[in-house]
Parts: C-alpha cells; structure tokens; sequence
C-alpha cells in the first residue's frame, strides 16, 4: 500500500537502514580516534566497510529520491521551517555521500591501502599528497560535527513533528498513521 | 495537502517539549562521552603524542618520535620458506620493492647519533597486489613497558619537568622502581653502546604478531632483521661528530647494496604473545624469509619515506595483529603524529611552518 502523503516503503526502508549506519559511523568514529585501546583497531576494521555501504546505499538513495518526489509537507508550516526542512535534508544527502569520498579519498592522499577486508582494498582515488592529506583529514572531523549537528536538528524536528505538531509529517516516514 | 491531519495542540506541551529536548541532550551526551570530552583523564592518541612533544621539543613538520632519520629504498627477495606459515604472497619466492626508513629514536631531528644507543629501521613492503606490509622495528631486545599507559608515564617521568625545563631522575627512579617489568630493558640498556653504523645493526618488531597460513591455522611470531656481514668494526666516529650514521651509509652505499635476513622467530608453546617487554628464548624455531636489499638512500626532507606513516598494524592478510596492547596504541600514536607533520608540511591554517631546509 502506497499513500501520496508517506514516504515509498523502499525510500523508508532505506530512510530508517541508513540512520542506523550513520549513527552508528558517527559513534564509531569518534570513539575509535579517542581510544588506544583494541577497540580503535576493530572499530576502525567497521568503519571503512560501513562508511563505503553508507557510500553506495546513500546513491541508491539519491537517485531513488530524485525520481520518486517526497510529500509535500504541511501547508500551514511557517515558510523559515520549510526552508529549514528542505535545506537539511539536501545537507544529510551532501554528507552521505561527501563524508565516505572523503574517508576514500584521505586515506588515498595519504598513501594508505583502502582496506575494506582483510586482503582486498579499493584503488586510490586521489593522489598521495600531505597537504591534501591533512586538509581531507580535518574536513572529514568537522563534517562529521556538522554531520552531527544535523542528524541532532532532524530527530528534534521530527519529535516536534510527532509530539507537538501531530501532523502527517513523522507517519509520512514511519508509515504509520497518526488517527 | 494534508490539511485534514492538522490537529488540536496536545495536553501536556510543556512535557512534550522537555521530553523532546531530554532525547536530543541524551545523544549528544552519549556522543560526548565516546568521543571523550567527557572523561579527560582517558588515554588518548592525542595525549601520548603531546607526551612525546613534550620530551622532544617542537619540531614542525617531523616525526614525533624517531625525528632523525633517512630514507632508503631497495626490494625484498622472499625465500618461500615462509610460505608454509603464512599466505602472504609476500612469502613466496619472489621480489617486492621496499621504502624504509633508518632513525634515532627520540623526538629531536637534530639530536647526536650518539645521544642514545638505539637504532631503528622501518620497512613498507609494496605488494603486487596493491595490498602493503608496515613494520618499524629497533635494534633492541625488548620494550621498557607492556602498555600504552605505562608507556605515557614513561615518557612523563623521564621528559622534562615542567618546572625547571630539564628531566628529573628522582621522577624516572621512582617510575621504574613501581615498573619492575623495565628490568630486562634496563639490564640491556646498562652496556648498549650507540652504534658507528646503522647497517650493522639487528632490528626488532619487539612486538608479537600472527602469521595465518593456507589452512587457516594460526602462528605467533616475532621478526628481526639481521645483517648478512658481521659488524666491520672499523673504527667509530671522529671524535665530536653528531651526524655519522647518514655520512656511513652512503659510504657503504657506495660500495654496494646492504642486506639483512628477514628471520621469523615462531613461538612455542607459553611463549607471551601480548608483552613486549619478555624476550622469548633464543633457541626457538626461526624462518628466514628472505633478504632485503638496500641499494639507495635520500634524506628525508624529499625522500619517499618522509609522508610514510609506518603504521605497524597496516598488514597484508597472512599477517595479523596479537593481543599486545603495544600494537595498536603505536597505529592510534602514529596517526595523530602523521596528520601533525603532514598538517605542518601542506601549511595548514593554525600549524607552525617547517624549517623547510633543514628538514
Ligand atoms: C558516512 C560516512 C562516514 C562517517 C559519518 C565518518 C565519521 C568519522 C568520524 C566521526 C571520525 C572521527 C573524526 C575525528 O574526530 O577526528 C572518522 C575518522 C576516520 N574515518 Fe570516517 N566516516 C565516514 C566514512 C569513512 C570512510 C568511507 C572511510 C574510509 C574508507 C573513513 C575513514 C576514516 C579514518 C581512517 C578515520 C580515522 C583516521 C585517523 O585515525 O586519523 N571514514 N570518521
Ligand atoms: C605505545 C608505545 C609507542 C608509542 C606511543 C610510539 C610512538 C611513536 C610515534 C608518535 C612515532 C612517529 C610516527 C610518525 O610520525 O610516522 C613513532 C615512530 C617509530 N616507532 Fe614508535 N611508539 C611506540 C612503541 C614502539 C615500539 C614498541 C617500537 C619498536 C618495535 C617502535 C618503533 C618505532 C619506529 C621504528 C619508528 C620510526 C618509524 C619511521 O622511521 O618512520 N615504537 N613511534
């Protein structure tokens, strides 16, 4: 069953899969940086496998996305929050796909092996390089605040959504229904 | 539209906003926590390397630890005879090329070859297959201590005091009368002398690894390198000479390549895998896996090992890390130490230039 008002049940699927994954990259990432314990070596061993699905699922996404419109959201939504809406989830897909490439293209410049498994590894996609090493590397932290602090701002405006508001907008994603 | 779905503002809003605000206060504690904001007395990569910093002194651009070196380049002729322990293709008969490293151990680039009697050589092994071998190892028997923490201490107690800017040898006494298992380093340290030569020298990983086979089956091992001629012993550095060990190796250089034997000391039986301060005895079973062959050196200012990170836990499959905790602290380390130098050499906002010539 497919409704105008919910999201396509392939798009929540994937919705709900993939903010899992990224919250759990976002953890794991932080976690393995602060840590010089056994744990920075097998979180690490996650984090590239993961980040790299995140990567292919996130263009699936994409592409799902921009040939299967969203919802609309609500008429009587205040314009600011629209463009709020609108304006952070176009941030989320730039980060879905912007933070893994730059994972990739980081330990490329800095002329690591891209391991994903023990054995196999993706070629380089960028040249070795220091500079372009250490400027790949800070932006892949500071991004991933942002990464952070937009995933903070999504759930709190969906719960306002949910909680507050009461309108479609959350069982648009949940499929739910909030008669 | 959805306009039939808007609804009358709920009862207990207050409530509702709170509980909202408690979820999103809760994860950003949770993250806060896992990224160790919350808990500065944690062990971090960042303070092992500001420890280190510290005892060597700010140096843009260079190692934080084994800051002297030079680049060398050359190849490794596997023997195969390792091959039965581990699948690496590596291991079988054949050449893979090498970048390496030989270093002073110690944060200070400009510090005297004869400032510590400690060598150290790194080694990448460039596979076919795109996959790489790391490993740094030094010319020493055993590690001081068995942990990361021990380790952080170390370098506290033996770096200089923040008060008078010099090392305070009541600080170290008391860190090794509390560490009795730096004893088998101090009893090696008491009689090593600084070597006239980095190629007379046996490397050591020092820590333990897992060579896994064909079958699956797993075998402990640690590796040296050991030099094909015996030391030459002939004559040591001029008196007042602080920079020999570059002016030797290229004199021997000169003469033809230098080569040591790739040894795998395997484990027996309740042999320690996870401390790397206990040797393991000398008759254990030992595989020579081959030679590297050292046939060109450049200072590290522009060679190729200059933006190596020789992280020891890069490992091709067929190689795998143990239980030392030594290990993984070193990756964690050495990374925060690399994004350092190489932060400093691309010039990034915020970081000291380096000496672009002396380095
Ligand atoms: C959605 C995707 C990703 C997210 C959200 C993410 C997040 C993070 C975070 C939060 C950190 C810690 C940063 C810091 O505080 O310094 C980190 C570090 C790191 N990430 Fe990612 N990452 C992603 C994808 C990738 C991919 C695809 C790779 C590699 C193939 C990668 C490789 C790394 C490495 C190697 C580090 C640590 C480097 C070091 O120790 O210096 N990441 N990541
Ligand atoms: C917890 C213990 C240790 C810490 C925190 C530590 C830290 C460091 C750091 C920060 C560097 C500079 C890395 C870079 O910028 O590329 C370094 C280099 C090095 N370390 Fe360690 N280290 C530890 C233990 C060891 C042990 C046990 C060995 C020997 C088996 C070792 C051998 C080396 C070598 C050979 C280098 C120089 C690599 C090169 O030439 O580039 N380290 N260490």
């Amino acid at each position: 069953m497919s409704r105008v008002d919910t999201f396509h049940p392939f798009a929540r699927v994937l919705h709900w899969l993939m903010s899992i994954m990224i919250l759990t990259m976002l953890f794991v990432g932080a976690g393995m940086v602060t840590s010089v314990e056994a744990k920075h070596e097998w979180l690490l061993s996650i984090h590239r496998p993961l980040g790299i699905t995140i990567f292919v699922l996130a263009l699936i996404r994409l592409g799902f996305r921009l040939t299967h419109p969203a919802p609309p959201l609500p008429a009587d939504m205040p314009e600011w929050q629209k463009l709020a809406a609108h304006g952070s989830h176009w941030m989320l897909y730039g980060l879905m796909i912007l933070m893994p490439l730059i994972g990739w293209g980081m330990l490329s410049a800095g002329n690591y092996p891209v391991t994903l498994w023990s054995g196999f590894q993706l070629p380089p996609i960028l040249p070795a390089g220091p500079a372009l090493y250490a400027w790949l590397r800070e932006a892949h932290r500071y991004l991933a605040w942002l990464f952070f602090l937009t995933f903070l701002a999504h759930m709190g405006a969906a719960l306002m959504h949910g909680l507050i508001r009461r309108d479609g907008v959350l069982p648009s994603m949940t499929g739910g229904s909030n008669d | 539209m959805q306009e039939p779905k808007k609804r009358p503002p709920p009862a207990n809003v207050a409530g509702r906003w709170a509980l909202i605000g408690l979820v999103v206060v809760a994860v950003a504690a949770a993250f806060a926590y896992v990224g160790g904001w919350l808990t500065p007395s944690r062990l971090t990569p960042k303070r092992l390397v500001n420890a280190l910093q510290a005892s060597g002194g700010e140096h843009p651009g260079f190692r934080r630890n084994h800051a002297k070196g030079i680049c060398v380049g050359g190849y490794f002729e596997a023997s195969g005879a390792l091959a039965r322990y581990s699948s690496s293709p590596l291991f079988a008969a054949g050449r893979t090329p090498v970048v390496g490293r030989l270093a002073l151990p110690g944060g200070n680039p400009y510090a005297a070859d004869s400032s510590v009697p400690i060598r150290s050589f790194a080694l990448r092994f460039d596979l076919a297959d795109g996959e790489q071998w790391r490993t740094g190892m030094n010319a020493m028997p055993v590690f001081p201590v068995s942990t990361p923490q021990a380790f952080y201490d170390l370098t506290v107690a033996t770096g200089p005091d923040p008060a008078t800017g010099k090392p305070d040898p009541e600080k170290a006494k008391a860190f090794f009368m509390s560490h009795p298992e730096a004893g088998a380093f101090l009893g090696w340290i008491k009689t090593a002398k600084p070597a006239a030569s980095y190629v007379d020298e046996t490397y050591q990983s020092i820590n333990a690894f897992y060579l896994r086979d064909a079958n699956g089956e797993r075998h402990a091992v640690r590796w040296k390198v050991v030099p094909e001629t015996p030391a030459t012993g002939d004559g040591g550095p001029a008196a007042g000479d602080t920079d020999y060990l570059d002016a030797d190796l290229t004199r021997r250089l000169a003469q033809g390549p230098v080569r040591w034997h790739l040894q795998m000391v395997l484990a027996a039986p309740g042999d320690p895998v996870d401390d790397a301060t206990k040797a393991w005895p000398d008759d254990r079973q030992t595989v020579d896996a081959g030679v590297v062959v050292i046939d060109s050196a450049q200072p590290q200012a522009n060679g190729p090992c200059r933006d190596v990170n020789y992280d020891p836990t890069i490992l091709p499959r067929g190689i795998e890390i143990s239980g030392d905790p030594i290990v993984v602290a070193r990756s964690a380390a050495y990374a925060v130490s690399y994004l350092r130098r190489t932060g400093e050499e691309g010039h990034l906002p915020g970081t000291a230039h380096p000496k672009e010539d002396q380095r």
